[in-house]
This record gives structure tokens, sequence and C-alpha cells, in this order.
């Protein structure tokens, strides 16, 4: 079996001590595979750059240990490490140019000085910089001084590359193209990715798998489908997307099992949602927005008044109100144009097939 | 005149009164004396005009009235220059790893070191000096303290030479080194150190090849801050050098006092300043441009 890029068992890491101790990290463990993008995501405070600064040396655990590829790494100072690290602020050196900036680590491992060069102009290329190498850090833009951030990282080929937030300072246009130019960059390298950020959207599209964290614990790690349609928590239905909640007792009744909502209605639960319970149970649902449909008053589901209703262009947004009062949003695609018969205080079904409920632990 | 150039002359007048009052006034004053012939007992004669005192600066007349070199105050020049050269190498070899350590710390403390590094302005130079003279004489503090550790047996003897001088010109003006130092070091951005530390760069190397040349705007200040003043400095070398090792500022002072020769002192102070101000410019032209931490 391939040894992991980054394993960390009963990881913990607490500020200050007493009464003012801040537990940032709470008996983490996480196993990161050889050539990964992997995202640490969650709120800010939750642990995920304490994490990563951790695993780049940082700062020293108050307990458990970290692996980088079966080795252990507790007690490396980072000069140690074969890791690096791009920063949130870039940390680019202002009194060296940009060739000598990618250069730095290269020169810090004595490579000579040949090899240097024919490096450096390979990384400013691989971040499409050509021609850059005599400027200062400070004549350059945000992007780019993110790009020359990336090349001098990568320059000396670390076995995993961490990344604090490094798209946090760009503006949305360029920060959606530095998110393709970094997944380009890590299937170019083949390079470990550990990517931390707090924009969901972000982790989706970039992650081959990503750890939700939330108080310096992580709730649920899977393939970014994994996590939006298969959320355990409710922190994380909640943090990825939009997600509509429903609470319940569960009746099993031979192979099926059934929720009875507190609006008065009925769910069936198959596979997962319905796994070993038993009578009685209290459960908490997510259903997606996306996943529930609309039918006339008339049909079989849960019955609802709509509210509000927002009009999206390629979808519309129906803000329903249940009949015990829970608010339920369904959003539904403009493939035949907008649904005029819709309207705000119209009384409607809302239809929620069995696949679309994810049954949460808590 | 429009009167948006007079409201501007009228508000930068009391900046350049001060400057013209405090400044140019009296420099005018020196340079006018220095341009003039000294008087039979001291003093000046204010209508005769002669460069006399300059030429005196590096020539002797002779009894035929011909011109010989003479080094002596060219030399006095020189011993200055290697002192303050000396005292602000050792200056800076204090001051720096004192900086460092002070912009390590934790706000409160920093505030609590920088209060106690210019503690020593509260007292008059004078006092402090005579202090060194306790610790630096034969059978004084430091002799005591050597043969107490059983390094050394021998009277001191550093008392009443150029060391005692460069010793005493150190402490004086060790503050003016670590201040600036310490304000390039405090705004540097801790995460170049965790960059440096993060590409490979040992402690040893972080330090020369990013702390070092980021603090460079502030060692060449305080360089500056500490060669300067030890050029003119009066009162260590009469007090701690005895005497013997004279520097600009005796000379100066000697002119004026005892000499009575008030043009010649004057020349040598605008010899001296002379000096000062081509360091600055040099300075200026060489860190001018020098990068400033984001």
């Amino acid at each position: 079996m391939e040894r992991p890029a980054i394993e960390a068992r009963g990881l913990s890491k607490t500020f200050g001590s007493g009464l003012d101790a801040v537990h940032a990290l709470d008996d983490v463990s996480l196993t990161i595979r050889q050539n990964e993008f992997f995202t640490l995501l969650g709120p800010s405070g939750c642990g995920k750059t304490t994490l990563l600064r951790l695993i780049g040396g940082f700062e020293q655990p108050s307990g458990g240990d970290i692996f980088l590829e079966g080795q252990q790494l507790t007690g490396l100072p980072p000069f140690k490490r074969p890791i690096n690290t791009v920063f949130q602020s870039y940390a680019l050196f202002p009194h060296l140019t940009v060739g000598q900036n990618v250069a730095f680590g290269l020169e810090m491992l004595g490579r000579p000085k040949k090899e240097r060069e024919a490096r450096v102009e390979q990384m400013l290329a691989l971040v499409k910089l050509q021609g850059y190498a005599n400027r200062r850090p400070t004549q350059l833009s945000g992007g780019q001084q993110q790009r020359v951030a990336l090349a001098r990282a990568l320059a000396s080929q670390p076995k995993v590359l961490l990344l604090d937030e490094p798209l946090s300072a760009l503006d949305l246009k360029l920060r959606k193209e530095m998110q393709i130019e970094l997944k380009r960059l890590q299937t170019e390298t083949g390079i470990t990715f550990v990517f931390v950020t707090h924009d969901q959207e972000e982790a989706l599209t970039m992650s081959d798998r990503l750890a939700v964290m939330e108080s310096g614990q992580i709730l649920q790690i899977g393939a970014p489908t994994e996590i939006y349609e298969h959320p355990q928590r409710r922190f994380v239905a909640d943090f990825i997307g939009e997600t509509n909640f429903l609470e319940g007792r569960i009746e099993v009744a031979g192979d099926t099992a059934v929720a009875h909502l507190a609006c008065g209605g009925k769910l069936s639960l198959n596979g997962q949602a319905g796994a070993p319970s038993s009578n009685g149970e209290a459960v908490t649902l997510a259903v997606r927005p996306e996943r529930a449909v609309i039918a006339p008053a008339g049909a079989e589901g849960l019955s609802a008044r709509i509210g509000a209703v927002v009009y999206m262009g390629t979808d519309t947004t129906y803000h329903l109100t249940l009949t015990d009062g829970t608010a339920f949003i369904v959003r539904s695609q403009n493939n035949e144009g907008a649904r005029l018969d819709l309207a705000s205080g119209a009384e409607v079904k809302v239809q929620i097939a069995p696949a679309a409920v994810q049954r949460l632990a808590d | 005149m429009t009167a948006a150039t007079r409201r501007r002359i009228l508000q930068i007048a009391p900046a350049m009164a001060i400057i013209g009052f405090f400044m140019v006034a009296p420099l005018g004053l020196m340079a006018y004396v220095s341009l003039l012939q000294k008087g039979v007992n001291g003093g000046v004669v204010w209508d005769v005009h002669t460069t006399e005192a300059y030429v005196n600066f590096i020539f002797e007349r002779d009894f035929d009235d011909s011109l010989i070199v003479n080094t002596d105050y060219l030399q006095i020049f020189a011993r200055s220059f290697g002192l303050s050269l000396l005292t602000a190498v050792l200056a800076l070899a204090i001051g720096f790893p004192t900086a460092l350590y002070m912009a390590m710390q934790p706000e409160g403390r920093r505030n609590l070191l920088i209060f106690l590094v210019t503690i020593p302005f509260w007292t008059n130079l004078l006092v402090r000096n005579y202090a060194w003279i306790l610790l630096l004489r034969n059978g004084g503090l430091v002799e005591g303290l050597l043969r107490w550790l059983g390094l050394s047996d021998q009277p001191l003897g550093l008392m009443y030479t150029p060391y005692a001088v460069s010793i005493g010109l150190t402490y004086s003006y060790l503050p003016f080194m670590v201040l600036p130092i310490y304000a390039s070091l405090e705004k540097l951005d801790s995460r170049l150190i965790e960059a440096a530390f993060d590409l490979g760069a040992d402690r040893r190397r972080a330090l020369t090849r990013v702390i070092l040349p980021l603090a460079v705007p502030g060692i060449a200040a305080g360089c500056i801050l500490v060669f300067v003043p030890a050029l003119g400095a009066y009162v260590t070398p009469e007090l701690l050098g005895g005497g013997k090792s004279m520097m600009i500022g005796n000379l100066i002072q000697g002119q004026f006092a005892a000499a009575r020769n008030w043009p010649f002192g004057a020349a040598l102070a605008f010899a001296l300043l002379a000096i000062v101000l081509l360091a600055m410019m040099i300075y200026l032209m060489r860190f001018r441009r020098a990068p400033a931490a984001p």
C-alpha cells in the first residue's frame, strides 16, 4: 500500500494555559494521500491554519504526531522539513529580486548556481512570469506576487506544498483564474497540495478531497461530491451550500423506515438515511434546495405556502413555509422558462425523493 | 505677489525663523569668525579678513614666511576618525543583538526595554563619564572583578588610553545605535523570517540573508548617529583620555579657550562640518533607495 503523504494522529494544540487556554486543535487525525489536492475548509478560528502551521513546523503540537511519508516530523524545525508554504500575505523578500526570491530555497539547499538559474527560468515559465526575474516584488501586482510566491515554494520540489488562504487577497476574477492555475500546477508538478480556505466554493471546485473543520475538530473528510451530497453533520450541511433541515421521528415497518416530520408530513427513507434505527428515534434530515420539487396543491408531498420568489435567471428560488412554520427553500432550474403559476401566497406541495434525503448525526 | 504665495510664505515663516535663528545665524557667525584675524589677547579683529586660519590647518609658516606642511592637526582628525569608527563598530556589535532581542519580545515588554535603554539620558554625561573612571581606573571595579574571577592580577592600566575613550564613547552613544536598528527590526514582517525558515534557511542564514539586509537602513542610521557625535566628542576624551588622546572636540575647545585663537577654532569646526556632511551625502546616495519592509 502507498504511504500517505501526510498522516496526523491525535494532534492537539493548546495556546496559553489555565483559564485562558485556547484549544485550537483537539485530537485531530487525518491522512492525506500522495499527489492529492487536499483542502482544509472551515470558518475562521476553526483550527485549519493551526493544523497547517503544525504540518509546516511553525508551531509544535501539544499532543499527537505528524508523519511525512511514514517519517516522524514532530520536533523537526521548518527548515529541515521538505515542505514549503505559500503564505497568505505571500511574504516575498522585498530586498531580493523575483529571481533571487525563487532561487532562495535552492540556495539554502546548496544547489550549484547553474542549476539554480535553470530552475528559476523553469519555475517562472511554469507560473507564466518569464522575463520578470530582475524585477522587485514590490513592482508586481498582487496576482503576480502570488505567482512568484508559488514559484518560490515549488522551486525546491517539496514533497508537500502548504497554501494558507493564498487567494483571499485577490479580486474575484483573478481568484477564479488562480483556482484553475493552482489546479494545473498541482497536476503538472505532481506535488501534494494542502490548501486552507474558508471559501466553500473554492474548496469544492479545486479539491480532490476536503476536510471540514469546526472548533478544532474535523467533522467530515471526503470528496467534494460526497461532502455536498452526503453531509453527516448539521454544521457540514449548513456550511457548504444551502440546506433545508427537517426534524422528525423514525417509524420502522419491516424493511422500510419512514420519518414522521414535525410539520405533519411523512418522508420514506432509503439506504443510508434509513439505516439501523429504532422506532421513535429523533432524527434530523437535510435536503438540498435543488433536490426538492414543487407540485400542485392536490399532489402528494408536504404542504407548504410560497413566501418569496427570487428569480435568478438560470434558476428560481422559492422560499416556502411548511405547516409548522419551518422555512424550506426550493431551487428549480428554469429549463422551460419562468413558472408564473408559482406566485407568493400560493398553496403547494413539496416532493422529496428518498435519495435526496440525508440523515444527519446531530 | 499673489495672495496664495503670500500665505504660503507666512505659513513656513515660523519654521524658517527657527532654522534661521538657531542654525543659520550661529553658523554664519562662526563662518565669519573663521575668516578673521585673531586678536592679540583672544577674540578677533573684526575688520581684518584673512584665510590664515584655514591655511594653518594644513601648513605651518616658517621663519622666512614659506609654508611647510604640518600634519599635527590632520593626525588629530585621523585619530578622531579612527576612534569614532571603532566606537561605531563596537556600538553596532553590541547594539544589533540588543535591538534584535528587544524586537523579539512581546509588545508590553518591548516598551519597558526601550524605557531602560533611554534611562542613561536622564543623567548628565559628565556624571556618567566620571562613573566610568571609577570602573576603569587602576584598583577600580573592573580590575577588582577580573582579580576576583582569577583572570588577571595585574593593574588594569586602561584608564587614560584611547581604549578607555572608545569604551566611554561606545557607552555614551549606544542608545543611538540600538533605537534606529530596533525601529527597523520591529516593523520587519515576522512572516518573512518564517518564509526563510520554510525555504530551508537555518537561524544563522535567516539572520544573514533576511533579517540583516532588511535592517540595513536602521544600521546605517545608527552608525551615522553614533559616528558623527563621537567625532565631535569633548567630555569623554577629556575625562577618560586624560588629555593624552586629543580628539577634534578637545582641539576646538583648546583653540577658543587656552590658545585664544578663535578664527582657527572656527576653521577647525568647519573642517569637521565638511567631513560630516560628506559622510551624510555618501549615506544618502548609498541608502536612499534602500528597500523598506512592506
